[in-house]
């Protein structure tokens, strides 16, 4: 049974912002799993938590934030009771991350081979020939033209598309297990999303490592994704398999996410065109978050019960987990 | 068919003085948008599609004189309105900008966090209708209801509204001068995916409703095809084709246009999509390529076409290309 643990294991995440006008539940109670080789997609909405969540495993939430309750188990031990110093050996090294601009991410004032370098120098004491030998070759793997000559380049001297590549590279320096990518394209223009995609689902299969992507677009979580979490308002609303969520998904606010984005690939001309199906209100402020299920007041198919029992997380289907009442969750007074 | 707005040839340049290594200083100009044209006729959407940087913007701005074209037609019911702008006839132009209006894309960014909402759109009124302020009240309560707010929301001020609501607030806006035509320029772009689709019907609503046209400025796909009834590509300030929604979503000739939808990401896991893969990156601007702009990164390129730029298919055809070598 040891292969089948988990890389990574969240257990009951809670991430609380502590700011003047009270206490922001950015992340309450979140549990999700990320298989070895196999790429979790995380999606919701602004502010659903999915960032901050992520941001959590490596330690890594800003103040007012703070971790306050939970476990994060990487490769069988709790993140969350590791020292500073073991958590930045750990960093850029075992887990790394892909951030979403390319453009702040890398800092203007140093050369690309200067960031790249010193990964590699500061994690595994590498000479600074060897350094570069690596950082040359990594540039080569995600598609860089002349790779030496980018090292002595600086970022406000590449487009966004070679920056990312260069955010790529950088998390990939160390052959970390499991890659952490907070939406890596959303900053860039679709043909180039589409290329730096295929160069993530590439690397992803060729070094076999975990990846979690964050994301917002359903269409990138269903081109890349091996299972998919749902978030909204700081919990899990739904995990399964990417086919899952997309042909039978569970949760009313899985389908109708779903329902509510128009497609390419539909046609709308016509007499009767012009009505999306759409959620009703919009996403609630954490500072003070609906009771029960963070859902209900947009839910279609919200009861009594909905508005004051908190849904918790229990399988339908083996490998698919929903938390709504509605789907036979037990609940919590909360 | 009469148009509503017809653009023809449409251009806007900028000056910039190049520095190269050991060289004088030279003139050279971007060409933003080069010799674009298009119409849309009234209670019809075209959206205008592209990346970032493909002169999109600049064209709905030249339309409006926000910048002022440097070549070309824009025809508003009959008339050429850049030389209407150039001789600063403020009656006419404000004639004119009573049946164009604008909204914008970031809803944050588009508000005056002074003004509450009712000063807000008491401001157009204020300037084009001076003659009535006895009926702006009641205006203002009106324009609310239209895009689903309530009146007493008159009161408040930007910061208290969600992106959603403020987007909305835009709209209302946009329409209290009684337009006929809205340039949308990525009204739903910065808003949450299950806000999006509630603008998204609000806008198809209001046309409906209204008999609006709309200029609709994207580079989001999906909501194009929903929204609009024509649609426009373009690629480095030209247009490269042009035709009926369902034509373009389902037979696209150009091959910028087809890798264009072939990039975005179908929400169906395992969905057999034939990527066309697209080498490279849009080039600079200052540095466009000879004959056809796509050329270098199009794999159906001939000779030809690094030598002679393609004009668009004769209007007749519907469905417009400009290519050498169409699918």
């Amino acid at each position: 049974m040891a292969a089948a643990q988990p890389l990574l294991e969240v257990r009951d995440l809670k991430v609380h912002f502590f700011t003047r006008e009270g206490v922001v539940r950015a992340v309450d109670g979140v549990d999700y799993s990320v298989n070895r080789a196999e790429t979790l997609g995380i999606v919701g909405e602004s502010g659903s938590g999915k960032t901050v969540s992520s941001l959590a495993m490596l330690r890594l939430v800003p103040p007012p934030a703070r971790t306050v309750a939970g476990q994060i188990l990487f490769d069988g031990e709790d993140l969350l009771t590791r020292t500073p110093k073991q958590m930045a050996a750990l960093r850029g090294r075992h887990i790394s991350m892909i951030f979403q601009n390319p453009a702040t991410s890398l800092n203007p004032i140093y050369s690309i081979g200067a960031q790249l370098t010193e990964i590699l120098t500061w994690h595994e004491k590498a000479s600074r020939r060897d350094a570069e030998a690596r950082a040359i070759e990594l540039l080569g793997l995600v598609g860089i033209s002349d790779p030496a000559t980018r090292l002595r380049q600086y970022p406000h001297e590449l487009s966004g598309g070679m920056r990312q590549r260069i955010g790529i590279a950088r998390a990939l320096l160390c052959n970390p297990s499991l890659v952490l990518a907070d939406e890596p394209t959303t900053a860039l223009d679709v043909t180039i999303q589409a290329q730096i995609l295929e160069l993530l689902a590439e690397l992803q299969a060729r070094f076999r490592m975990s990846m979690v992507l964050v994301t917002h677009d359903m269409g990138v979580v269903a081109r890349m994704a091996t299972r998919i979490t749902v978030m909204y308002a700081g919990r899990v609303c739904e995990t399964a398999d990417a086919a899952t969520i997309f042909n039978a998904p569970q949760h009313p606010y899985t389908r109708a996410l779903l329902e509510s984005m128009p497609r390419i690939d539909h046609s709308y001309a016509g007499p009767a065109r012009r009505v999306l199906p759409s959620i009703p209100g919009r996403p609630p402020n954490l500072l003070n978050p609906p009771s029960g299920c963070r859902f209900h007041d947009r839910c279609p198919e919200a009861q009594a019960e909905c508005r004051c029992l908190l849904p918790v997380e229990t399988a339908v289907a083996p490998g698919h987990t929903v938390s709504c009442l509605r789907r036979g969750s037990p609940g919590i007074a909360a | 068919m009469s148009a509503l707005l017809e653009v023809e040839g449409l251009s806007k340049s900028y000056p910039v003085m190049e520095r190269r290594l050991f060289r004088a200083r030279q003139r050279t100009e971007i060409r933003a948008v080069d010799g674009v044209s298009f119409s849309i006729a009234a209670g019809q959407t075209l959206g205008l599609v592209g990346e970032s940087g493909c002169g999109k913007t600049t064209t709905a701005r030249a339309i409006l004189n926000l910048v002022q074209p440097t070549e070309g037609m824009v025809r508003f019911q009959g008339d050429d309105i850049v030389p209407i702008f150039r001789q600063g006839d403020r009656a006419r132009i404000l004639a004119i900008r009573r049946s164009l209006q604008y909204v914008f894309q970031d809803p944050w960014l588009s508000l005056n966090p002074r003004w509450t909402i009712g000063e807000t759109l008491r401001e157009p009124l204020r300037v084009h209708r001076p003659e009535a302020p006895q009926t702006w009240a009641t205006r203002v309560d009106e324009l609310l209801r239209m895009v689903g707010l309530e009146p007493h929301h008159a009161w408040r001020y930007p910061h208290e509204f969600s992106g959603g609501q403020r987007q909305r607030v835009g709209i209302a806006r946009a329409l209290a001068v009684e337009p006929k035509l809205l340039i949308l320029d990525e009204p739903v772009s910065s808003l949450d995916v299950s806000v999006r689709a509630q603008i998204l019907n609000l806008l198809a609503e209001l046309q409906d409703r209204l008999g609006l046209a709309y200029l609709y400025i994207s580079h989001d796909l999906s909501s194009v095809r929903f929204i609009s009834t024509h649609v426009a590509v373009m690629y480095l300030g030209k247009l490269v084709e042009i035709g009926e929604v369902d034509e373009i979503f389902s037979r696209p000739r150009h091959h910028y246009t087809r890798a264009l939808m072939s990039a975005i990401p179908v929400p169906q896991p395992g969905a057999a999509q034939t990527r066309i893969a697209l080498q490279g990156e849009v080039p600079s601007a200052l540095r466009r390529p000879s004959g056809c702009p796509f050329h270098p990164r199009c794999a159906a390129a001939l000779p030809v076409c690094a030598e002679t730029e393609p004009m668009l298919s004769p209007p007749e055809a519907g469905h417009r290309t400009a290519c050498h070598n169409p699918a």
